[in-house]
C-alpha cells in the first residue's frame, strides 16, 4: 500500500465520523522506483490531506517532507519538494501492517502490500 | 502494431478464481474500441471494482501508459485471493496499481468522491438464487440474485459518488440484467449511455455499457426513454437473430 491509497482511506465502520486519517503501523516497508512526473503530483496535491502524508510517511520511516503544506510557488517550480513529494507518495510501500482506526482503534491488515478492509458482520 | 493487453499466459489463476473469459475480453474490446477518447480524456484516476484475476485492470494500464504516463491506477475485490492474483498478474506485466480488499469501494469512498476518471466493472451479473450472493469461494464471482442485478444495483451508487465530472463508467450486463432499465435509472441522475460492444456467445448475450455525465438537463424522461428502448431493440433483436441462424 502506497501513500497516495492511505491518504484516500478512511474507516469505513457503521457511525463511525472520525475514521481518517488511518494511524500506520509499519512492520515492513520497501522502496520501489516509479517515473517522476511533476504534473500528475500537481494534479493530485489538490486532493491530499497534507497532514495525513506528513504523519504516514514517518510512520513508513521517511521524515523528510515539510510539516506545512506547501504553497503554489513551491509546487510549482521547487524541483527538489517535488521530488519529496513524489518519493513519498510514490514509492514507499507498506507490504506488512496494520491501518489503525483513530476513533475505535479497529485494526485493518495490511498483507503482500494489500489492505483488507472488509468488515465483520457487526460493523456493516 | 497493435496496443497491448494483457497476455493470457501471464494471467496469474487460483481454483477460486475466476478465470478471464467472454465477458471480460468484451470488456476489453470495450476499451481499446475507446482508446483514443480514453486518451483525449486524460485521466488521473482509474479504477477497477471487483478486479478479479487482474486481466482487465492490466490491460487498462498496458493500452494507456504509454500515451497518458502520469495515472493513479486502483483495483478492489471482496475476494482476498483475488487480490493477490491481481498483485501477480500486475507484476507478471510489469505495471503497477494499488489494491485493495474492499467490499466495491467502501474505506475509499469518503475521500475519492469524485475524483475518478474511470471506472470499469465486470459484476457478478449471472441471474441466480438471492441467496448465492455473495457465498464465499469462486461463485461471488458471478452470482447476481434476482435477474443478476443485486451487486450491479449496489455498485451503481458508489460509482456515481466516485465519478469525475468528466469521468467515464464501463459495465458489463446481460440482456437478461434489464440493461435498459440500468440506463434509465443512470439518466435519472444526470448520466447519458451507449453501448459500446455487444457480443452474443452460446450461454449469454453480452453487452458492454458506457456511461458518463450528460449536463444537457433537457434531455429528461420521455425523450431518452423512447430512444433508450428503440436502442435495445435493435440492439436485442440483432443478437436473437444471431442465435437463431
Amino acid at each position: 500500500m502506497r501513500l497516495i491509497t492511505h491518504n484516500m482511506l478512511s474507516c469505513n465502520i457503521k457511525g463511525v465520523t472520525n475514521g481518517f486519517p488511518l494511524r500506520i503501523e509499519a512492520g515492513n516497508v520497501i522502496e520501489k522506483e516509479v517515473e517522476f512526473n511533476p504534473d500528475f503530483l500537481r494534479h493530485m496535491f489538490a486532493k491530499l490531506e497534507w497532514k495525513a502524508l506528513v504523519e504516514g510517511a514517518r510512520s513508513m520511516g521517511y521524515a523528510e517532507l515539510p510539516e506545512d503544506s506547501p504553497d503554489a510557488a513551491v509546487l510549482e517550480s521547487d524541483e527538489a519538494f517535488l521530488k519529496k513529494l513524489h518519493h513519498a507518495l510514490l514509492e514507499l510501500h507498506l507490504e506488512e501492517g496494520a491501518l489503525v482506526c483513530p476513533e475505535t482503534g479497529r485494526k485493518f491488515p495490511v498483507n503482500k502490500g494489500i489492505p483488507n478492509m472488509l468488515l465483520h458482520e457487526d460493523e456493516v | 502494431m497493435p496496443p497491448r493487453i494483457a497476455a493470457i499466459p501471464l494471467v496469474s489463476s487460483h481454483r477460486e478464481l475466476y478465470e478471464p473469459c467472454d465477458d471480460s475480453f468484451a470488456l476489453v474490446d470495450a476499451l481499446l474500441a475507446d482508446r483514443t477518447h480514453l486518451i483525449e480524456n486524460n485521466p488521473k484516476v482509474c479504477m477497477e471494482i471487483g478486479c478479479g484475476s487482474g486481466y482487465v485492470i492490466t490491460s487498462l494500464i498496458l493500452l494507456l501508459k504509454n500515451e497518458v504516463p502520469g495515472v493513479h491506477y486502483l483495483a478492489t475485490d471482496t475476494n482476498p485471493i483475488a487480490t493477490r492474483v491481481t498483485k501477480e498478474t500486475l507484476e507478471a506485466h510489469g505495471v503497477h496499481a494499488d489494491i485493495v480488499c474492499a467490499d466495491i469501494a467502501s474505506g475509499l469512498e469518503k475521500r475519492l468522491a469524485g475524483s475518478v476518471d474511470v471506472i470499469v466493472v465486470n459484476p457478478p451479473y449471472v441471474p441466480t438464487p438471492d441467496y448465492e450472493v455473495g457465498m464465499e469461494g469462486i461463485a461471488s464471482a458471478w452470482a447476481g440474485g434476482v435477474n443478476g442485478r443485486t451487486v450491479i444495483d449496489k455498485i451503481l451508487p458508489v460509482v456515481d459518488i466516485l465519478l469525475s465530472e468528466k469521468g467515464w463508467f464501463y459495465l458489463v450486463t446481460l440482456t437478461s440484467n434489464f440493461p435498459a432499465e440500468i440506463c434509465l435509472m443512470m439518466r435519472k441522475k444526470g448520466y447519458a449511455s451507449r453501448i459500446v460492444v455487444q457480443r452474443s456467445t452460446e450461454e449469454e448475450n453480452l453487452l458492454i455499457l458506457k456511461f458518463w455525465r450528460d449536463k444537457d438537463e433537457e434531455c429528461q424522461d420521455k425523450e431518452i426513454s423512447s430512444s433508450f428502448v428503440s436502442q435495445f431493440s435493435k440492439s436485442i433483436s440483432s443478437l436473437m437473430e444471431k442465435q437463431w441462424r
